[in-house]
C-alpha cells in the first residue's frame, strides 16, 4: 500500500517535471513574437526589442525556464505581457468558472450513464436495451461543441426558454446563474454521458457474468437486488478509471464549449492568450491544465485501492 | 425487476424536474437586460474583439479605442459622420499663415473623473506624453509637434516643425485624447477622461461596463449603464441579439447571416461605409512585380463584382484605389482597371510572367479566406498559378507577411482611416517605392484644404494606374440593433464607436 503510494507519487512528480520542459518548450518554438503583437504593425525594431528585454524574452532559454519554474513553485505565476497585470489571480478566478462547469457536466454524465447503462446490461438481449444502446452511440458520436449549437438552437433561439450564452457568477445573481449554466453543462454532460453509458454497461455485464452473482440469485435474490448488494462495487473500478480518464476529456471540451457558450473560463483565456501571443498566460494555463489531468489521474489510481480491497495487500 | 426500473426512471425524472423548477423560478426573479425595471437605462453592445488591456499607449489594437475613445477619453477635436473636423474639448482653432502654429481655445467646464477640472496644462500634459509615455507605433503621428504650450488655463498653443494636415487629423484619433496628470498611474485598468461615460468594471473574457458620467460638461446620454460584451464567435453574436441578450451587434462579421434580420420587425439592419479597404497587397520587391504590366493584368483579370457577391454576399462597396468614401478626396476609381481577362492574358504575355506561381498568404480571417479562393480562381484563368498558404491572426501572419515582408501576395482589409500613404511606402510590408507618389503625399500635407484635396486625389489615381496592389472592396458597415434605438452610426469611419448618442425612441 504504501509502496504503492509512493511509487504513484513518484510517477507524479516525473511527469510534472517533463511537461513543464514540453510546454516551455512549445512556447519558446511558437512563430510571432509578443512584443511585436503589443506594439502593432508599424512598431520600430528598436521599441519591440526594448519590449522584448523588459519582458525578460532577450534572456537566454534555460534562465527564462528556470526563472518561470520558480515562480510557479512559489505560487507566482508572473505578469501577464499584454494586459500587465497579475496572471495568478485571472487563472485562480476562470478555473474556478470551469471547474463548475466540468462538475456539473460530469454530474449529469453521471446521472445519465449509471442508471442507463445498468439498464442496458440487466436488459442486453431486449429490445429496450438495444434501443439504449443505439441511443448512447449517436451520443458517442456528437462532439459537445455541435450538442451546444444544437442545444442554443432549441432551447435558446426557438423556445426562448434559456439564455443562449454567457455567464453570471454564483453570487450575484443564483437565478440567472443556474439559467445559463443547464445548456453549457448539458453539452458536455449528454456527449460525456453517452461515452460513460456504455463503459458502465460492459463493466456491468462482466459482473453479471460472475459467480459470485449466480449465487446470489441461487440463494433467492433478484437481479436487480444481486447486482445492487453484490455487484456494483465491483462494476465501479473499470469505470472510476474511465471518469478519471474523462474528466480529463472533460475539461478540453469545456474549452470549446466556453466558447460557444461565451463562457469567460479557462477556455476562453486559453485562447485570447495564444491569440495576442501573451506567452506566459499561456505557459501558465496549460500547466495549470497539465498538473490538473495528472492530480486527477493520481486520485483515480488511489481510488483503485479504496474501492477494491484486494489491491490494498501489495500481493499483485 | 419491473419495481426497480420505475424507481430509477422516476428518480432520473424528479431530478431533471427539480432542475427545470429551479431554473424557471430563476427566470422569474432575473430576466435578460432588456427587460425588467431598469431597462430603459441600460443598453448591451455586441462587438466582435475584446481588448487586451485598457491602455493604448502601450498596447495597439483596434478594440481600446473602440471602446474607450469618445467615450471615456475626449479629444480636443472630432470627426463627425461626414468625415469633417469638428470641435470637441476644443470649441474652436485658429492656423497660422505658414499653417505651423495651432491655437486652441478649450472648454473651461470639463472635468475628468478623478474631479480634476481639464485645463490647458492637461492638453500640453498629453502632448507631450505621447513622445515620451507611449511606445506603440502609432506615436509618430505626434513626431511633428516642436512644442506645445498653455497660453492660458483655456487657451493651447501648439507649434509643428513643418506645416501637417495630417497631425490635425491624427489628433481627432486615440493621439489625441486628452489625459489627467494625476490620472495615468493605472491606465491598463483604471482609464480616467472626460467623456460622457466613465468606466465602471471589465469582466474580463466577458464584457465591459461604462456608466453615464453625470459630472459630464456636454449633452448628458440617454442611457446610465452601457455594457460592451464581447463575442469570439459570430453565431453566439447573432443568437444573443436573438435571444435579447444584447440590444446591438456593432459588426455583423459573416454578412450571410443578415436574413435571419431582415425580415423581422423587431430589428433594424443599417449598411454605410468604413476606413476598411480589403487590399490584394502585391509584395513590390518582388522582381515579378516590378513589372507594371504583371500588376495590371492581376487587376484586370479580377472580376471585382463576382467577387464581392461570392465572398461578402454582395455587401460592401467597390472602390478601385485606398480611399473611402467619407474621405473629400475620393473619387470613384473602379474604371481604372476593369475586368478583362483576354487584356490580362496579354499583359502577362508581355512581361513574361505567364505561368508563373505566386504565394497569396492569407491571414485566417473569414474575408480573406474566402476572397483568397476567388482570386486564386480568377488568377489561374488568366494563367498564373496561385499557391494559397493559411497563416494564423495576427500573430503568424504579422511575424511571416507583415516583418519578414515573406510572401508574394496577402489579403487584409487596412482600417486605419486615411491611410493611403502609410500603407504604400518603400518601409511598410507593400515594399511600394515611387518617388513620386511620395511628392503628392508631402504637398497634400503641407498645403491648405485644396491643395490637401488635389493632391491626395492625384496620389489615389497614381496607385491605382501603377496597380500598386488591387482594391478587391471596401468593408460595409453592418449594424443590427433593436428596431427602437436610434443614435447608430451609419458609417464607421473613426476609431470608435460613439455610446453617447444612443437613445430609445
Amino acid at each position: 500500500m504504501i509502496l504503492r503510494l509512493i511509487e504513484r507519487t513518484a510517477v507524479l512528480l516525473v511527469s510534472l517535471a517533463v511537461s513543464s520542459v514540453l510546454v516551455f518548450g512549445f512556447m519558446a518554438v511558437l512563430p510571432g513574437d509578443p512584443a511585436r503583437v503589443a506594439l502593432g504593425v508599424n512598431a520600430s525594431d528598436e521599441a519591440v526589442a526594448e519590449l522584448r528585454r523588459q519582458f525578460g524574452l532577450d534572456r537566454p532559454l534555460p534562465v527564462q525556464y528556470v526563472d518561470w519554474l520558480g515562480g510557479l513553485l512559489r505560487g507566482d505565476l508572473g505578469t501577464s505581457y499584454v494586459s500587465k497585470v497579475a496572471i495568478g489571480p485571472q487563472v485562480f478566478d476562470r478555473l474556478q468558472v470551469t471547474l463548475i462547469l466540468v462538475v456539473a457536466g460530469m454530474i449529469i454524465a453521471l446521472l445519465l450513464a449509471a442508471p442507463a447503462g445498468t439498464v442496458m446490461a440487466a436488459r442486453h438481449r431486449r429490445l429496450s436495451g438495444f434501443a439504449l444502446s443505439a441511443l448512447s452511440q449517436v451520443g458517442v458520436a456528437v462532439p459537445a461543441f455541435l450538442a451546444g449549437i444544437l442545444l442554443i438552437m432549441v432551447f435558446a433561439v426557438k423556445l426562448g426558454w434559456l439564455p443562449a450564452n454567457g455567464w453570471t457568477p454564483p453570487a450575484e445573481d443564483p437565478g440567472m446563474f443556474l439559467r445559463q449554466l443547464v445548456l453549457p453543462a448539458l453539452s458536455l454532460g449528454l456527449v460525456q454521458g453517452a461515452v460513460l453509458t456504455r463503459y458502465v454497461r460492459s463493466a456491468v455485464l462482466d459482473v453479471l457474468r460472475e459467480d459470485y452473482l449466480r449465487t446470489a440469485r441461487a440463494k433467492g435474490l433478484r437481479p436487480f437486488p444481486a447486482l445492487w448488494r453484490h455487484g456494483l462495487r465491483n462494476a465501479a473500478v473499470p469505470v472510476v478509471t474511465v471518469l478519471g480518464l474523462q474528466l480529463a476529456t472533460l475539461l478540453i471540451g469545456a474549452v470549446v464549449v466556453e466558447r460557444v457558450f461565451v463562457i469567460p473560463g479557462l477556455g476562453s483565456l486559453l485562447l485570447d492568450g495564444v491569440s495576442n501571443r501573451d506567452l506566459l498566460l499561456v505557459q501558465d494555463v496549460v500547466m495549470v491544465l497539465v498538473v490538473a489531468v495528472l492530480l486527477v489521474n493520481f486520485l483515480v489510481d488511489l481510488l483503485y485501492v479504496a474501492l477494491d480491497p484486494r489491491l490494498r495487500t501489495g500481493a499483485r | 425487476m419491473k419495481t426497480y426500473t420505475t424507481r430509477a426512471v422516476a428518480l432520473v425524472a424528479s431530478a431533471a424536474l427539480l432542475a427545470l423548477t429551479a431554473c424557471s423560478a430563476g427566470s422569474s426573479t432575473s430576466g435578460g437586460s432588456s427587460s425588467g425595471s431598469g431597462a430603459d437605462q441600460a443598453l448591451s453592445l455586441g462587438l466582435v474583439a475584446e481588448p487586451a488591456s485598457l491602455d493604448f499607449t502601450t498596447t495597439d489594437g483596434a478594440a481600446i479605442p473602440q471602446a474607450l475613445l469618445g467615450n471615456v477619453y475626449e479629444t480636443l477635436v472630432k470627426q463627425d459622420d461626414s468625415g469633417k473636423i469638428v470641435p470637441s474639448l476644443a470649441k474652436s482653432w485658429t492656423v497660422s499663415p505658414d499653417r505651423k502654429v495651432y491655437t486652441f481655445d478649450l472648454v473651461d467646464n470639463a472635468k475628468f473623473t478623478n474631479d480634476k477640472p481639464f485645463t490647458a496644462a492637461d492638453a500640453v500634459f498629453s502632448i507631450n506624453r505621447v513622445k515620451t509615455g507611449w511606445t506603440t507605433s502609432l506615436k509618430a503621428a505626434m513626431d511633428v509637434v516642436q512644442d506645445a504650450k498653455a497660453l492660458s488655463p483655456t487657451q493651447l498653443q501648439v507649434t509643428l516643425a513643418k506645416p501637417s494636415n495630417g497631425w490635425l487629423f491624427r489628433m481627432t484619433t486615440r493621439i489625441g485624447a486628452m489625459f489627467s496628470e494625476t490620472g495615468v498611474a493605472k491606465l491598463a485598468t483604471e482609464p480616467v477622461g472626460t467623456g460622457a461615460y466613465k468606466f465602471s468594471k471589465w469582466n474580463r473574457g466577458d464584457s465591459i461596463v461604462l456608466q453615464r458620467n453625470d459630472a459630464y460638461w456636454g449633452t448628458k446620454p440617454f442611457f446610465q449603464q452601457i455594457t460592451l460584451k464581447y463575442f469570439k464567435d459570430p453565431t453566439a453574436l447573432n443568437n444573443a441579439l436573438l435571444t435579447g441578450t444584447i440590444n446591438v451587434i456593432t459588426t455583423v462579421q459573416a454578412p450571410e447571416a443578415l436574413s435571419q434580420f431582415t425580415g423581422n420587425s423587431k430589428y433594424q439592419v443599417l449598411e454605410g461605409t468604413t476606413n476598411g479597404e480589403v487590399l490584394l497587397s502585391f509584395n513590390n520587391s518582388k522582381p515579378v512585380f516590378r513589372d507594371i504590366r504583371t500588376r495590371q493584368a492581376i487587376r484586370q483579370a479580377i472580376d471585382h463584382k463576382a467577387l464581392l457577391d461570392t465572398c461578402f454576399a454582395g455587401r460592401g462597396k467597390l472602390i478601385g484605389s485606398m480611399v473611402p468614401p467619407t474621405d473629400p478626396w475620393y473619387e470613384d476609381l473602379t474604371a481604372v482597371a476593369p475586368y478583362d481577362v483576354a487584356k490580362a492574358k496579354s499583359l502577362l504575355q508581355a512581361s513574361g510572367a505567364a505561368g508563373a506561381t505566386l504565394r497569396l498568404r492569407l491571414p485566417t480571417l473569414p474575408y480573406a479566406t474566402s476572397c483568397g479562393q476567388v482570386v486564386k480562381s480568377q488568377l489561374e484563368q488568366a494563367g498564373l498559378k496561385v499557391q494559397i498558404d493559411q497563416l494564423e491572426f495576427p500573430a503568424a501572419w504579422l511575424s511571416t507577411v507583415f516583418k519578414n515582408v515573406d510572401y508574394d501576395m496577402s489579403i487584409i482589409a487596412h482600417v486605419e482611416p486615411r491611410d493611403l500613404g502609410a500603407v504604400f511606402s518603400p518601409t511598410y510590408y507593400t515594399r511600394y517605392n515611387d518617388p513620386e507618389l511620395q511628392k503628392d503625399l508631402a504637398a497634400a500635407d503641407a498645403g491648405d484644404e485644396a491643395v490637401q484635396v488635389d493632391n491626395m486625389k492625384k496620389a489615389a489615381r497614381r496607385l491605382s494606374e501603377q496597380a500598386a496592389g488591387d482594391w478587391l472592396f471596401l468593408l460595409p458597415n453592418l449594424i443590427v440593433a433593436d428596431q427602437n434605438l436610434t443614435g447608430l452610426p451609419q458609417n464607421a469611419i473613426t476609431e470608435n464607436f460613439d455610446l453617447s448618442r444612443l437613445a430609445r425612441s
